[in-house]
């Protein structure tokens, strides 16, 4: 990476620790993934190369959820891109701030996950943004490797995942990373309208579109918070930065 | 279709779709109506994850588990201003407790 601005060595430091803590809490459910994966019939193998290659833990819970449940190869295949469109969303964000080509591009693209993003776009300076993006995103890739070879090989002594709470422990992880974005009204007024949605609808249509469907939360949020920022009703400037 | 070719289809898109990201012309996020669209969808989808995620069952039921009670400590935690790992650590503690105590 490049650094191409001065940020305070302390500054650096404070977002290079906040990315690590971000990559071990992630690689903790790895441990889940990696259980699950293979309790859902897939071998060692096939549930490290999700985690290598796919790299994107609710496409990849997904994967394993459908075919374990015996659903269709097309509709595990069909869900978990469903949830990878988030990640293209991310791009165009990270995009802004990364300025990154050729291979390293490539590797920019394959870590842009959830949590490099959140951690990216959650810090003031540009400088502190790539940092931030790229310590979390290997620290993530390296200990979601780590954790779902540990998982698929301890899947079957550990019995269960949800024995140990390990499910819980990927929705408390959500909460935490959702945490920082409530604090704008319009990031709350989106994530409870796209938990309605998703509630609504869980009865209603496949695992994994519900998550889709809230998205449509941002779009409607975001289309009618412009109309009166617009006409300065909060006297905000265009889009507020997520804290 | 074989396991393996659904893992390496599944991935190959999973990727596509991150690129793809990267390669559409910067003007398509241009505008203030779109940046503040995209800079909401995190907070959307985060949110519809952690809902899919506490209370869809396996058979696309609503189930009230361990894991709405995980989920309230993770929130009061969170309030409390702790720290990722201990939100973490307390939403997992807290289903496995329950779940040892024989609450769903």
């Amino acid at each position: 990476m490049t650094i191409d601005e001065a940020l305070p060595v302390s500054r650096r430091k404070e977002v290079v620790r906040q990315g690590v803590s971000v990559g071990v809490a992630t690689g903790l459910y790895g441990v889940s993934f990696g259980a699950l994966s293979v309790a859902s019939g897939l071998s060692v193998l096939q549930t490290q190369a999700l985690s290598l290659l796919m790299f994107t833990g609710g496409s990849q819970f997904a994967l394993v959820g459908i075919i374990g449940a015996g659903g269709s190869g097309t509709s595990a295949i069909a869900t978990a891109s469903l949830l990878g469109i988030r990640n293209g969303l991310y791009a165009l964000q990270v995009s802004q701030f990364l300025k990154a080509h050729g291979p390293k591009r490539m590797l920019a693209a394959h870590i842009t996950i959830d949590e490099s993003t959140a951690v990216g776009i959650g810090q003031e300076e540009p400088a502190a943004q790539r940092i931030g993006f790229w310590v979390t995103g290997l620290a993530v890739l390296a200990g979601w490797n780590l954790m779902t070879f540990v998982g698929a090989l301890a899947g079957n002594a550990l019995g269960d995942p949800k024995t140990w709470g390990l499910d819980a422990a990927a929705a408390g992880a959500f909460c935490a990373l959702l945490w920082p974005r409530l604090a704008t009204g319009d990031g709350r007024a989106a994530a409870v309208l796209a938990a309605f949605i998703a509630l609504l609808t869980i009865p209603l249509v496949p695992a994994g579109i519900p998550v889709i469907l809230a998205a449509v939360a941002a779009v409607i949020v975001g289309w009618m918070a412009h109309g009166r920022h617009e006409r300065g009703e909060d006297g905000l400037p265009g889009a507020e930065p997520t804290p | 279709m074989n396991t393996w070719t659904t893992v390496l289809v599944a991935c190959a898109l999973a990727f596509v779709l991150k690129f793809s990201g990267f390669v559409v012309p910067a003007r398509l996020l241009e505008g203030p109506r779109i940046s503040r669209i995209s800079a909401l969808l995190p907070a959307a989808l985060l949110s519809g994850l952690i809902v899919t995620q506490t209370f869809a069952g396996s058979d696309g039921r609503i189930v009230l588990d361990a894991r709405l009670a995980a989920v309230g400590v993770a929130g009061i935690l969170l309030w409390r201003k702790a720290n990722f790992l201990v939100v973490v650590g307390a939403a997992a503690a807290t289903a496995a407790l329950l779940r040892l105590a024989g609450w769903s």
